[in-house]
């Protein structure tokens, strides 16, 4: 079959721009994602430095009105989860691995994979456009609730608000088409002999956080639809005058936002423990408890949703009952992160760029997570609720799921994806510039949030509480380390546009990995594979003591070590 | 370009076909977004007394003449699968088309009723039962649509004999679109 | 395959004609079942029945009959999560009062909703206007 593919020579717009292959729509999603990243980067740095010198003229930008301000926040939150966190873990890293880590030679709908970009970029130029209409973008907050996202006159935005609306729900749409492929990819185009347990760790991830967006964002499309009359037309749904009620979309929202945390924390969690494995030379510790804690944290993930709205005016009772779920939703995901720990114990472990992301993401995000339950607790958050600590909690949950998670990822598989190597040097002083300062930006918002600030306020100096030397200083620094954060960045592009072309040439499997991806040549060729693989056994088979070499490429005929140990 | 359909396409591990396995995926999304929309139309209408007044202006006998309509054309799209299934292409051409036409005269009718309801001044903005009505009707009007446009590209396929797997699945998922129907017609229509 | 055998059976046409038929009765009762007035029958006739159709076409046009079993689960766990839905809504939409807020949505009246035609008041097809 791969001569058919040889003998075609493909102009350029066939073979980046029109492609169906699932290696160039991951890129497509990867650089997209990145370049949105690059538009919320730039708006956190312009709000930042408002709250820090408030009223200042913002170098690159100007003065920062409330309008904006608020504008800026808004897209900020949006980008970063809708235009960046989700194209980049699932979309790009999905399509890029799903059907090479299979043996599999694409997507099973590669033109419905193709569709899926198509609709997403769509999506990003809607958006972007937002930004540029009369009276700017949203402003309404990434959450949108009604009254101020459903009607203009509170949200000063009459068309910026309805272009978010459209902007998101065809991302929506965007990623069920991507989901639906990958969920069947994987169901069905495997690799003779891939069993259910026989499938890389990050695989499932993907593939769980596509089943869980699918289910969770329905109620949100339908509800996007009626927040766009209500805009658009003028019905009623969110309005209480007409018989309609505004918590119903914080219902929908969080219904579905909640699920969402993990649709972008599983993958994350997938490459982690990819990369743990391959550098910890170990075999993955619990495979099974792994799946089945995912799995628990799944179904789980559907009952929680109404911690975000505590003090919304929800019944009281059910305060209670979202607070119970909401602390037993942490106990699967406690029970991963030890897991993942048992992986590492008295591995021999090498602490190249990828591993340090991977153990980085682990630390930061156990941050987040404990925070996360003082804002479970429906009593706490009556005082914690719109406050920087529900800022700086998420942030330690999101920063490391995103942009860990993504330079985690990135690292690894660079050699795959372009086929040289990164620079481990300034692979390392990068991730020393992003991790430090990122503890530096939050820590501090933990401190103000503590203190009593509240979010939705572009500059404190009407607020004598708040508008003191100490938290003016914590500002500061929250500021400051973001400009650093930003700046190390330039370190990365510098790296991976330097390595992309003059980066030493890497070989087929240069981590000593087990997984299908590292059989195939660095950049695989489109059909990914010459001969098309049959799998013996598990992806995890490091330093078996049966063998010479420490790992045992799964494709490697010869016994199942799964099998023949019982 | 000439795509080429890969190997992937053709597996398939769980012994279900990938285009059965999709479409099946496909309705549970499509599940959860009816499913939405009509849960929070009924928390509405279980809260509203007054709700039940707006729907005896519904017109039930063009609803179930849709019901009607929608129930034959689907056995017209299984009637298509089966003949596919026998390798008897033409009739399985001419029953798709037969399903295509029920799917238009159920929007003619919707039509007829959307005219009259606007002309006697239930519009959308008459209350929120009637912008729930408009918008799950016309959503589920927009799936028919949808498989229309479908079924006329497949039945394009059947006629030189490609792809008959199709078949099958825009029948699935017509059927589907006849259970929204189902729900719809007593939802909208009949409980007053 | 034991599967083969009834997978053949079901798939003669006849028997998709005679599903059908069955079905139309269903719908004809659907229709009938509330001219009557009597509530507690509209709501089994209309819903009851409305599950069975459904049912019905799942089971016997849709094939889900002969399917794997995991898709019926796919679909029935996508079903129980509307379910969770609408539990965990119900309590905060479907509240008309609180303990401090009142709502200004005043219910029209019956007559109010029906002003616009002298014509429309005479529909047969009306059934009591049952309060909630
Ligand atoms: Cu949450």
């Amino acid at each position: 079959m791969s001569e058919a593919h040889t003998h075609h020579e493909m102009s350029f717009w066939e073979k980046y721009v029109f492609s169906t292959d699932h290696k160039i729509i991951g890129f497509q999603y990867m650089f997209t994602g990145l370049f949105m990243a690059l538009i919320g980067g730039f708006f956190v740095y312009v709000f930042r430095m408002q709250l820090a010198f408030p009223g200042i003229d913002v170098p690159g930008f100007g003065h920062v009105s409330e309008l904006a301000y608020n504008s800026l926040v808004t897209n900020h939150g949006t980008i970063m989860i809708f235009w960046f966190a989700m194209p980049v873990l699932i979309a790009a890293f999905g399509n890029f691995l799903i059907p090479l880590m299979i043996g599999a030679d694409d997507m099973v709908f590669p033109r419905i994979n193709r569709l899926s970009y198509q609709i997403f970029l769509l999506s990003a130029l809607v958006l972007i456009a937002s930004f540029f209409v009369p009276n700017g973008g949203f402003g309404g907050s990434w959450t949108a609730y009604p009254p101020l996202s459903a009607e203009a006159q509170y949200n000063a935005t009459p068309l910026g608000a309805p272009m978010w609306v459209i902007a998101v729900g065809l991302e929506f749409v965007a990623f069920l088409l991507g989901g639906i492929n990958f969920i069947t990819t994987l169901m069905n185009a495997r690799a003779p002999g891939m069993k259910m347990y026989d499938i890389p760790i990050v695989l499932w991830m993907i593939v769980i956080a596509s089943i869980l967006f699918m289910c969770s964002v329905g109620p949100l499309l339908a509800g996007a639809i009626m927040l766009l009359f209500d805009q658009l037309i003028g019905t009623g749904f969110y309005n209480p005058a007409h018989g309609g009620d505004p918590l119903l979309w914080q219902h929908l929202f969080w219904f579905f936002g909640h699920p969402e945390v993990y649709v972008v924390l599983l993958p994350a969690m997938g490459i982690v423990a990819e990369i743990m494995a391959v550098f910890a030379r170990k075999k993955l510790f619990g495979y099974k408890t792994i799946l089945y804690s995912v799995f628990a944290t799944g179904i789980l993930s559907f009952v929680v949703w109404a911690h975000h709205q505590f003090i919304a005016g929800i019944d009281p009772r059910m305060a209670n009952l979202f607070t119970v779920t909401t602390l037993i939703i942490s106990v699967p995901i406690a029970e991963l992160c030890f897991v993942y720990i048992a992986t590492l114990y008295g591995a021999s472990i090498t602490f190249s760029t990828p591993m340090l992301w991977a153990l980085a993401f682990m630390a930061e995000f156990l941050i987040g997570g404990v925070t996360g339950i003082f804002l479970g607790a429906s009593g706490l958050d009556v005082y914690y609720h719109d406050t920087y600590f529900v800022v700086a909690h998420f942030h330690y949950t999101f920063v490391p799921i995103a942009i860990i998670g993504f330079y985690a990822g990135i690292t690894y598989w660079f050699p795959k994806m372009f086929g040289r190597m990164l620079n481990e040097y300034w692979g390392k002083v990068h991730f020393w510039g992003t991790i430090i300062p990122f503890n530096f930006i939050f820590i501090p918002l933990f401190i103000l949030g503590a203190a009593g600030q509240h979010r939705r306020i572009s500059g404190y100096v009407h607020f004598p509480d708040l508008y003191t030397q100490d938290l003016q200083n914590l500002r500061i620094i929250a500021t400051v380390s973001l400009i650093a954060m930003l700046a190390f960045q330039v370190v990365f592009i510098v790296n991976m546009v330097y390595s992309w072309f003059r980066g030493k040439k890497a070989e087929i499997n240069p981590w000593k990995a087990n997984t299908l991806e590292w059989t195939v040549p660095s950049p695989p060729p489109h059909g990914n594979f010459a001969e098309f693989p049959t799998v013996y056994r598990g992806p995890y088979e490091y330093s078996h003591p049966d063998r010479e070499v420490d790992y045992w490429p799964q494709n490697e005929p010869g016994p199942d070590p799964a099998k023949s140990r019982k | 370009m000439a795509f080429q359909v890969p190997v992937a396409t053709s597996r398939s591990s769980t012994g279900i076909p990938t285009s059965r396995l999709a479409v099946w995926w496909v309705l549970a999304s499509e599940i959860v977004i009816f499913g939405g929309l009509l849960m929070s139309y009924l928390l509405f209408r279980l809260l509203h007394t007054s709700w039940g007044y707006e729907a005896a202006h519904t017109n039930p006998y063009a609803g179930g003449f849709n019901t009607f309509v929608l129930l034959t054309s689907s056995l017209f799209v299984v009637l298509a699968h089966q003949a596919a299934e026998v390798g008897d292409t033409k009739r399985s051409f001419r029953y798709i088309w037969y399903t295509i036409a029920g799917g238009g005269v159920f929007m003619l009718v919707k039509a007829y009723e959307y005219t009259s309801e606007i002309m006697h001044g239930y519009t959308m903005l008459k209350s929120v039962f009637w912008s729930f009505y408009y918008t799950a009707t016309g959503l589920h009007g927009f799936h028919v649509l949808c498989g229309m446009v479908i079924m006329g590209i497949i039945a394009q396929d059947v006629k030189k004999g490609k792809n008959l797997h199709r078949v099958e699945a825009i029948g699935i998922y017509w059927h589907f679109v006849d259970v929204v129907w189902i729900f719809l017609f007593p939802l909208l229509y009949i409980a007053k | 395959m034991s599967e083969a055998a009834e997978h053949h059976d079901d798939h003669s046409p006849g028997r998709y004609v005679k599903i059908w038929v069955i079905l139309l009765v269903l719908l004809a009762v659907s229709i009938i079942g509330p001219t009557l007035g009597i509530k507690w029958l509209t709501l089994i006739t209309a819903f009851g029945i409305a599950l069975v159709k459904a049912g019905m076409v799942c089971a016997y046009f849709m094939h889900l009959n002969i399917e794997l079993k995991y898709i019926w689960y796919l679909l029935l766990a996508t079903l129980l999560l509307l379910l969770v839905l609408f539990t965990g809504f119900a309590p905060d939409v479907m509240k008309p009062s609180g303990q401090r807020w009142v709502s200004t949505y005043v219910e029209p009246t019956e007559e109010e909703i029906a002003v616009h035609h002298p014509e429309e008041g005479n529909e047969g097809d009306r059934i009591e206007a049952a309060p909630h």
